[in-house]
């Protein structure tokens, strides 16, 4: 085995199978529907969903906070099991949002999540100094928690979260209060954390997933989406796109071009922001020969016109937008 | 979940504590750092130098405030009787108050914080986080009537006559599960409701309730209420352990009942709850 196969079996496996809740009883609210994810040892995967998809309530019952009302969650084949107090150890958790004693210092905090994971006072300093500095708050240590920014308190979760060196990272949201600084770092720091965990995060900023996962699980209305390696899904459902400038004062012409397109069979979407329109096709010869025409024959005048790279946004809404438009189950 | 059978993974860098102490050392270090502990043993301490004091002048009080107006009406002397029951009616009262006002936020507002929830995915079991705030709780209560009492045995002496200590053991014990069962039953309103105010509604009413209760003959020594008696008559030496018999007994066992199911359901009710 390789140094870099070593290090990803440090990680935890998790297997998640018809994972369902229902919250409020029969007839209440089913928030996730029969969840089916394999997350290998050592990946960052990634859950993206709009609001309200099951990325939460995914999290929350892999941590052990809420009951499935079917399914299960295996960890490493039941080494570590969040549903059993005496089998948490191996897991950080970050809520999405943070709050802990205000009335304690950081380091204190830290330490005693440490202690809670049945380290030792001593080696609880020590690993409290290290994530600590870790996460840029070495300096912050000493004050109250009640006095750190919201930021702060992010890096102060994802400390606590590490100081048990966990093999499995659950994360809901970790960058959400972050700086565009805080938030570079604090991707890196997880990206790193690859080597020796399995991360699980949720996030609904896209370019985060892209930054930093191996896979990615699409979520909306409680139901899986799609689920595969990030590359795999872009290959597959990420569509030639084409970006078109127009002259200004051109609106009229790009409304006429925005209807004609909507009508071919080779266009799958045409998103007008304004100022330029983006048109997602799904037979690359026949659009590199047509829209080119559709654009004379609209009588547009065009300052650029470009085939771009589709992204993880194009797939997402791709996807979910396509689900927005059928009747829910 | 379900796990298969292996064993769990062995503690890298152990030899910690039990989760149990490392929460209960979190719940002393709040009450001192939120000044809960403080503030309490604060006021029991007024409470027991004040009621000796209030005991022996009161006669003068009254006629300061124109007690001559009165008329034939005497006042007896005041006794080391007197001083006891004032000491065992103030901290009767207001130490049930200050237990339902420490125990009703206890469970809910973490909950609320999101608190609960963080300490509840560490390795640690729901009984050991009530546990160990119960036990914060009881020490923060115990610690402050302990002081009560010492002030009021010290003045009782002063102002009075020294009273013998063991008396006084017993008065600290009884006041003690006293105020634990308002304590306990506030802090099951906390836990099962999940609402401070109810919690606080379940507290006042059981107080209310429990002091309706012990007023009615015969019963009052199935209840709480039932300990006041024997802890002033013993501590004002007045009467034996031996004489009080089942006078002493009943209240006691009624109230360890009664402190242990709130106890109980608490843990059966968090035990089901997601957080």
């Amino acid at each position: 085995m390789t140094a870099a196969g070593d290090a990803r079996a440090a990680g935890a496996r998790v297997e998640i199978r018809d994972l369902t809740k229902r919250y409020g009883g029969a007839n209440g609210v089913l928030a996730l529907d029969g969840l089916e994810l394999d997350v290998p040892a050592g990946s960052v995967f990634g859950l993206l969903g709009p609001n309200g998809a099951g990325k939460t309530t995914t999290l929350r019952l892999l941590v052990g906070l809420a009951r499935p009302t079917r399914g299960s969650v295996v960890i490493d084949d039941g080494l570590i099991d969040p549903a059993r107090p005496d089998r948490r150890r191996g897991i950080g958790v970050l809520d999405q949002e943070p709050r802990y004693y205000g009335w304690m210092r950081g380091r204190e905090l830290v330490e005693m999540v440490g202690r809670l994971h049945g380290l030792s006072a001593t080696v609880a300093r020590q690993r409290a100094a290290e994530v600590l500095e870790r996460v840029g708050l070495a300096d912050a240590a000493r004050r109250r928690v009640g006095g750190y920014s919201g930021g702060m308190r992010q890096r102060l979760g994802i400390a606590q979260a590490l100081v048990d060196r966990p093999r499995l990272l659950v994360l809901d949201e970790p960058v959400s209060s972050l700086d565009p600084e805080g938030r570079r770092d604090v991707l890196a720091l997880i990206a790193e954390l690859r080597e020796t965990a399995t991360v699980i995060f949720s996030t609904h900023v896209l370019t985060d997933i892209e930054r930093i996962c191996d896979r990615v699980a699409i979520l909306d209305r409680g139901q899986l989406v799609t689920e595969a390696p990030l590359d795999e899904l872009l290959a597959r459902y990420a569509l030639p796109l084409y970006r078109l400038v127009p002259e200004p004062g051109e609106d009229a012409g790009l409304a006429r071009l925005a209807t004609a397109l909507r009508t071919v069979p080779w266009v799958d979407r045409v998103d007008v922001d304004g100022v330029a329109m983006t048109v997602g096709v799904t037979d690359e010869t026949t659009a590199s020969r047509e829209l080119l025409r559709a654009v004379v024959a609209a009588e547009l005048r065009l300052a650029s016109f470009e085939r771009v790279r589709p992204d993880l946004e194009d797939v997402f809404l791709r996807l979910v937008g396509r689900r927005a438009e059928e009747p829910a189950a | 979940m379900t796990a298969a059978a292996p064993a769990a993974r062995a503690p890298s860098a152990g030899g910690g504590g039990s989760a149990f102490g490392v929460l209960l050392r979190k719940e002393l270090l709040e009450s001192v750092r939120t000044f809960r502990l403080p503030i309490v043993a604060g006021l029991f301490l007024f409470t027991g130098l004040s009621s000796p004091v209030l005991a022996r002048y009161l006669p003068e009080i009254i006629e300061l405030a124109g007690g001559d107006q009165l008329g034939v009406l005497e006042i007896p002397t005041p006794t080391a009787l007197d001083a006891v029951d004032q000491l065992v009616k103030n901290l009767a009262q207001f130490g049930a108050l200050a237990a339902i006002l420490l125990a009703m936020p206890l469970v809910s507002g973490e909950k609320d914080r999101g608190t609960a929830a963080f300490i509840l995915t560490k390795p640690v079991t729901r009984r050991a986080f009530l546990l160990a705030k119960l036990v914060g709780l009881g020490v923060v209560l115990g610690a402050s009537t302990v002081i009560a009492v010492i002030a009021g045995w010290i003045y009782t002496a002063l102002l009075f006559e020294p009273l013998p200590v063991l008396g006084w053991l017993w008065l600290t014990f009884l006041v003690c599960l006293w105020l634990f069962a308002f304590a306990a039953l506030t802090f099951a309103g906390s836990v099962v409701t999940g609402s401070t105010a109810a919690a606080a509604g379940i507290g006042f009413v059981a107080l209310l309730g429990l002091g309706i209760v012990s007023a009615i003959p015969g019963l009052g020594k199935f209840t709480p209420g039932g300990l006041l008696g024997p802890a002033t008559e013993l501590a004002a030496n007045t009467v034996s352990v031996g004489q009080l018999g089942t006078n002493l007994f009943y209240p006691i066992a009624a109230t360890l009942v009664l402190i242990a199911a709130a106890i109980a359901v608490s843990a059966w009710s968090f035990g089901r709850q997601e957080l």
